[in-house]
């Protein structure tokens, strides 16, 4: 026997349970999962918030990525409340017991003058170039919007800002700051992949902006050609979301830490010497800080840099694209940072191994103790004596030692 | 015997070789079974004091023996030692 649109709507009302726009807006805010069915340029023009897309025509394949309690409920909306209460159906088919179709549907819901939430819409082209990203349901339209509009610093435009450069661009992070004085050098080549042999010669800030521009125009490159000291880092660090620390000398690595303890900005460290590497991440005050870590820099002849000790080329690339890793979790807000793990790369060995770091509570720099008296312009003490930190802070932070 | 690993930075110290097998029933001892077999460590892992240098890090099993017992801290024959000196390479 056939069926009629009408018989099968008929049907619907008579399986799924029908909540109005108020009953919805009533629930305390995750009391229920709420997933609008319409098509994406409907779910452009506005949703509820807290609402999570998934497209009718997809409902299947993507519902247990949002909603893996087959026994938690479930509210589904759509334009008028018919496409709903078919989608809800095929919820119940699959299992879920506790389905309900929002009647009316958004339509209902902004006539009722409820608030709703209008998503930040990438162009054709960012759609396109960001799709691999929009079908991640952790990134997304949203997610990619976050990095669209982050602001990332590499300090070193080198062995471990090159790759970094690279794939913070192709993500779309929105503007990426560059830092370094130095220029480019046929032995720079063995490894630091932003920049070409054409380019010999030329400022690396200005080399890096064009390989990061001919990868993704949109991405706006911020260029600081000198030197990162105390006298300017602050200025330096200021406004961004998040620093890679690729610097490959001790002082600018605690001048670095020191000023973005003191502006709360987290730096995903990364160190490499010969077939070696170091990466962590630093958020001040929830995890240990460099200082931390090395309470003090090694006298220099214990600690040679690439230009004297030298580097397998790829241990700067594979530590240089984990330390962008770690930038994306902190920009979208996802997954787990090396915050307190010390993470150790042998290439010879192919062997990772971690270490457990622990925040120091007599920390010059970041224990609370540091922080009341940097505040108050005195020196930091332990014990009634002056603890002395290497390198001083420059500006409102008053001098640290 | 503890297996002590040596960073590449100390190998050329050590005669070149990853790690060492090494008596000794705290971090102190084991500190000084590797200098007195090694001498040229020692410049690179004490102070004058015979305190551990602040720029090096020794880790038990994952863990920085500075916030265990320091010098003192106990070594099994099957503990992993690491000594870890900051790197600035990039």
């Amino acid at each position: 026997m056939s069926k009629s649109y009408a018989d099968l709507l008929r049907e619907a009302r008579a399986q799924i349970r029908e909540v109005s726009a108020d009953e919805l807006a009533a629930l305390p805010a995750g009391a229920a999962a709420v997933v609008d069915v319409r098509e994406a340029s409907e779910w452009e023009q506005g949703y509820i918030p807290g609402a999570s897309h998934v497209s009718k025509s997809y409902i299947e394949q993507q519902i247990e990525g949002i909603a893996p309690d087959r026994d938690a409920p479930v509210v589904l909306y759509c334009a008028g409340g018919v496409r709903s209460l078919f989608a809800a159906q095929t919820l119940a088919d699959m299992g879920y017991t506790d389905v309900a179709s929002m009647k009316g549907g958004f339509q209902a819901w902004k006539s009722a003058g409820l608030t709703f939430d209008t998503p930040v819409v990438l162009n054709a082209e960012q759609k396109q170039r960001y799709s691999r990203h929009l079908l991640i349901p952790e990134v997304g339209s949203a997610g990619q919007a976050t990095l669209l509009g982050s602001k990332a610093l590499l300090i070193g435009a080198g062995g471990l800002g090159s790759p970094a450069a690279l794939y913070l661009a192709a993500a779309g992070v929105g503007t990426i700051g560059l830092v370094d004085f130095d220029v480019v050098d046929l032995s720079n080549l063995q490894r630091q992949i932003v920049h070409t042999t054409a380019r010999v010669g030329e400022r690396k800030v200005e080399s890096a902006k064009i390989a990061i521009n001919a990868l993704n125009p949109d991405v706006n490159v911020v260029l600081h050609e000198e030197m990162l000291v105390a006298a300017n880092v602050e200025r330096l660090i200021a406004g961004y979301d998040v620093i890679l620390d690729g610097t490959d000398t001790f002082e600018t690595r605690y001048i670095l830490n020191d000023a973005a303890v003191a502006a709360g900005i987290p730096v995903v460290h990364a160190s490499v010497f010969r077939f070696e590497g170091q990466l962590t991440t630093f958020i001040p005050f929830e995890g240990p800080c460099y200082r931390c870590l090395y309470p003090t820099p090694p006298p220099p002849e214990l600690a040679p840099g690439c230009s004297v000790a030298g580097v397998l080329g790829v241990v700067p690339g594979i530590l240089g694209l984990l330390q962008t890793n770690e930038a994306l979790k902190v920009l979208l807000d996802m997954g787990t940072t090396l915050a307190g793990r010390l993470l150790l790369f042998d290439a010879l060995e192919t062997e990772f191994t971690e270490l457990k770091l622990r925040r120091d509570p007599n920390c010059p720099v970041c224990s609370d103790a540091a922080v009341e008296a940097r505040k108050a312009g005195r020196p930091f003490q332990v014990d009634g004596v002056n603890v002395e930190a290497p390198f001083l802070m420059t500006g409102s932070w008053g001098a640290a030692s | 015997m503890s297996t002590v690993f040596i960073p590449a930075v100390l190998r050329t110290s050590v005669g070149g070789v990853k790690s060492l097998a090494v008596d000794g029933s705290s971090i102190r001892e084991v500190v000084d079974a590797l200098v007195a077999q090694h001498p040229a460590l020692g410049g690179q892992l004490l102070t004058t004091d015979g305190d551990l240098n602040r720029f090096v890090n020794v880790y038990v099993n994952g863990q920085d023996v500075r916030y265990l017992a320091g010098l003192d801290t106990p070594v099994a024959p099957a503990d992993e030692v690491r000594l870890l000196p900051a790197m600035a390479g990039g």
